[in-house]
């Protein structure tokens, strides 16, 4: 059998080992010890060639539904956004794509210099001092934020609004494990969190607040009510926010944030079902040297000519070891960029106009359910989803639109018995008029 | 601005140009006011930079001509397995059936997706020799991190709260202890010994009622496969301990031995290490862990399993520690890694590790004429060597490195393990061709030469790069962290 990305020819394997003086590869694997050889041939699929795989695995890709072959209402965190094709040619190039961390600045200043641009981007857009260069996922970035605040306040009590994603609320009691976390649920009221029950819950013992803005439920959460609210200066402000919102609306920054995280997927990533994406965090110049994961910084070379470096890397494993700051590592570069392409060309006007389009697309879908007489759950603003009530099992319903060629919403009874038959329904820019009075012209019929 | 200095995108940018073509506004107009209280609409627009679709290409097209990668030359990063990317693995996972499936969509809308992941957690549980593969952690460190949780989750089960401690080797890569750290548990430090492994004695008086579990690479992060691990996993398993097998170096050793073979408990693997996902300038990778089935109830959740001929997520998982990372794992890298898998075949993948252990021995026996070899014996896929030699001269290996980015190379790693005085930690991986590596190999005997004849030179490298040595200091005295 060859293999096409292994260049030893029987000439350079006699050649080499000659020169280190063996007469054969097994002798350099003598010191594995015999009873724990591996002496049969693995279990694996034959070795494929690139035709018959190629052709092999573009069928099992055929396989799924996607956004492509369907009309999609799914959205729950991850959305069907316009991804510019430039996007793809940029990440494409394998001098960013096959690099390595740019832990050597002089032939690094590409990547270097990009991610800087993203850190750029992001403290803009969310209205705060500094960002990073990436984090897994909006959630691990979110529970990085909660483990934060415990070591910055000595506390451990995290006050997580239920109107936060279900799944980073989970990832933040995972990762808290290590750190003796004590989450305390404020409930959800009108789609909302509970002023009532946050306020009775606030005192000298918390660590930290956490609210998404716009919500789990695509409701646009009182920042500055709940800014208001926190009277002790110690407990710390945690937003998770979908960066592409923040193009029309004020930035968690300018209601007091400590910390703002999210993901970037909105933003030139597609859905890959689920991953990767880009998670993002930004936060104070006075927590700056507290961030985890990876920062670049602007400086100067022995000439004065202006370059980029990795840099309070004091805070990081590599450096810090058992002390740092977090355990990242790997972080999400290549997909970082991507975003940063995408928000380059969206720019300043396109990026208010983009997320001015997904909230005028969902408020005119809200209009089409009502006329429909399709129950609306909540009443509160939105970005660019939607809570419907389809009165049956939304599974049921999902899979009468999927034989009508349309992936439905998010099912809500998923996350709580008391949401049974609530539909949660994505509308961006992608989705047209046409599109969203077939899709509720639809679901009016299942659910009537 | 220094009239030399490459512009940033947002000093190219000019008011009025765009680059973006959203979608028709084809739905009558809400007034937004009336439903926001206006306090929550931007006042200013965030200064995103302005220009036409052709500037960005070239701005970014520049970027990526001063930046590195694998396909640009030679990169023997030790630990960091810089292996070629395949391009296959780019197309397949572009291709629009895996690139835009929603994770929510139902299963058995997804089932070709599920059918790749099922095969590689089934082929990667063949590789490592555990029982059962979780796809979800997002890196390595994540998976290290899931898997000290998961075991310090089955000694809480059996009422063994006091093993809080996990035993690292001191050459142990920094995610280690920090992963440590994060499960909440407790670094205990163990020494190597003059052979470079680790010291059993030194293990035998660490281990004791409060061990959580021993940390290892192996073959460790010096290159060195560790030839005692039976009798190291006999002292910490008798000691009530479990056993983490980092998958960093898994490389070296694919179908010669498993680290379920050898006693392991636990392993994570770096998918974009040894199954090709490409690094991407630091990520995304990702980092898959297996258990023994002892642990494979704590497994996170939801856990994919095959019932009949469907692919189901299982959620009903009571032992659970919950969530690592949201949906399914890093389901583009995986796919990558699983178009590697089927490419290489257990054939391909075997040959993997001899040619890449082999690459790595021959480099270790002809730059050990001039540069110290801490460790004599035969290497796995990489191997370590001091500067100490050329540091008497006046030149460090941060020198030497420099250095080779003007001969068009990549450095090794330099200063890791920590254990080993002006380290330079060399993996050229299987990929690479006997003429790369006697280039480089050529290349580093002249600086050698230059050492002796020109420390100066070397010393003041790179010469040829687009910006020279950074001013590093200032860099971190006086953070400079976005453009303003």
């Amino acid at each position: 059998m060859e293999f096409r990305y292994l260049p030893m020819t029987s000439e350079d394997e006699k050649a080499m080992l000659d020169t280190i003086g063996v007469s054969s590869t097994e002798d350099l694997f003598a010191d594995i010890p015999e009873e724990i050889r591996f002496k049969k041939e693995l279990h694996l699929k034959k070795p494929a060639n690139e035709a018959q795989l190629m052709q092999e695995l573009s069928l099992l890709a055929s396989k799924n539904v996607s956004t492509k072959t369907h009309t999609s209402f799914l959205g729950a965190g991850v959305y069907d956004h316009y991804i510019p094709s430039i996007v793809d040619h940029v990440i494409s190039r394998s001098e960013f794509y096959t690099a390595y961390t740019p832990y050597q600045p002089e032939i690094s200043q590409g990547e270097l210099q990009a991610i800087f641009e993203f850190q750029t981007m992001i403290s803009e857009l969310t209205g705060m001092d500094v960002a990073n260069s990436s984090m897994y996922d909006g959630a691990t970035a979110l529970a990085e934020a909660t483990n934060l605040s415990i070591a910055q306040t000595k506390r451990k009590k995290v006050l997580v609004s239920k109107t936060i994603h279900p799944e980073s609320r989970a990832i933040i009691e995972t990762y808290g494990k290590g750190q003796g976390i004590e989450i305390i649920e404020i409930p959800e009221k009108a789609g909302m969190t509970d002023m009532t029950e946050l306020k009775a819950a606030l005192d000298e013992s918390v660590a930290s607040v956490v609210v998404q803005y716009p919500n789990f439920l695509g409701q646009i959460e009182p920042l500055a009510e709940i800014e208001a609210a926190i009277t002790d200066t110690k407990t710390m402000f945690l937003v998770s926010s979908n960066p592409l919102a923040l193009g029309y609306l004020t930035p968690p920054g300018n209601f007091g944030a400590d910390i703002v995280v999210g993901d970037t997927q909105v933003f030139g990533i597609p859905a890959q079902f689920g991953g990767p994406h880009c998670g993002y965090f930004a936060t104070t110049k006075k927590l700056m040297r507290k961030i985890p994961g990876r920062l670049v910084g602007q400086t100067v070379d022995q000439d004065g000519i202006r370059g980029f470096v990795l840099t309070l890397q004091a805070r990081e494993q590599h450096i810090r070891r058992n002390k740092a700051t977090s355990n990242i590592c790997s972080n999400q570069a290549l997909n970082a960029l991507a975003s940063s392409v995408a928000m380059s060309s969206l720019g300043k006007r396109g990026i208010k106009k983009m997320a001015w389009m997904n909230m005028q697309k969902a408020q005119y879908a809200k209009r089409v359910f009502e006329k429909l007489g399709i129950t609306l759950v909540f009443h509160g603003p939105l970005f660019n989803e939607l809570v419907i009530d389809v009165k049956k099992s939304v599974s049921e319903v999902n899979e009468y639109l999927l034989e009508k060629g349309y992936l439905g919403g998010y099912d809500l009874g998923l996350v709580d018995e008391t949401y049974h038959g609530y539909m949660l329904v994505a509308v961006t820019e992608m989705r047209t008029k046409e599109e969203i009075d077939a899709f509720a012209t639809e679901v009016g019929d299942v659910s009537a | 601005m220094h009239k030399k200095d490459f512009p940033l995108i947002f000093e190219l940018s000019k008011s009025g140009r765009t680059s973006y073509s959203l979608p028709e506004m084809d739905v009558e107009e809400t007034d937004l006011d009336e439903m926001l209280d206006p306090l929550y609409i931007r006042q200013e627009a965030p200064a995103l930079p302005e220009l036409s679709e052709l500037d960005i290409i070239r701005h970014y097209t520049n970027l990526s001509r001063r930046n590195y990668g694998v396909d640009s030359g030679f990169y023997p990063l030790g630990s960091c397995t810089m292996k070629y990317n395949p391009k296959m693995n780019e197309d397949v996972a572009r291709l629009e059936g895996f690139s835009h499936i929603h994770p929510y969509q139902k299963a058995e809308t997804a089932q070709g997706a599920l059918e790749m992941m099922y095969d590689l957690q089934t082929s990667l549980q063949e590789i490592t020799g555990m029982h059962t593969v979780s796809l979800q952690p997002a890196a390595g460190a994540q998976g290290e991190w899931t898997g000290l949780i998961m075991i310090r989750a089955l000694h809480e089960a059996n009422g063994e709260k006091q093993r809080t401690k996990v035993i690292v080797p001191d050459s142990a890569h920094g995610t280690n202890p920090a992963s440590v750290t994060a499960a909440g548990l407790e670094v205990v430090t163990v020494k190597t010994n003059e052979e470079g492994l680790v010291d059993l004695y030194n293990l035998k008086s660490v281990v004791g009622s409060d061990t959580a579990a021993l940390m290892l690479t192996n073959p460790n992060t010096l290159g060195l496969f560790e030839t005692e691990i039976i009798e190291m996993a006999r002292i910490v398993h008798q000691a009530g301990g479990r056993l983490y097998y980092d998958g960093a170096n898994l490389n070296a050793i694919m179908g010669y031995t498993r680290p379920g073979d050898m006693g392991f408990d636990v392993v994570h693997l770096n998918l974009h290490k040894t199954f090709t996902g490409p690094h991407g300038g630091g990520g995304p990778g990702s980092g898959p862990v297996g258990v023994s089935e002892e642990l494979t109830s704590f497994l996170p959740k939801p856990v994919l399993v095959k019932q009949a001929d469907n692919f189901v997520f299982d959620y009903n998982r009571p032992d659970s520690i919950g969530r690592v990372k949201p949906y399914y794992g890093n389901f583009g890298i995986n796919l990558r890694a699983y178009t590697y898998i089927r490419t290489m075949g257990a054939e391909g993948l075997k040959k993997v590790s001899e040619y890449a252990v082999l690459n790595a021995n021959y480099m270790m026996r002809r730059l050990q004429e001039v540069f110290e070899l801490p460790y004599k014996q035969h290497c796995k896929h990489e191997f370590v060597l001091s500067g100490r030699k050329q540091k008497r001269l006046g030149v460090r290996t941060l020198d030497m490195a420099k250095r080779l980015l003007d001969f068009g190379y990549h450095p090794p790693t330099i200063y890791f393990p920590l254990n080993v005085e002006e380290a330079m930690m060399i993996e050229p991986t299987e990929t690479e061709a006997k003429e790369t590596l006697d280039g480089f190999i050529e290349t580093m005997l002249q600086i050698a030469e230059e050492v002796k004849d020109d420390p100066e030179y070397v010393q003041e490298a790179p010469h040829t790069t687009v910006v020279k040595r950074m001013d590093e200091t200032t860099a971190a005295r006086k953070p400079i962290l976005k453009y303003e």
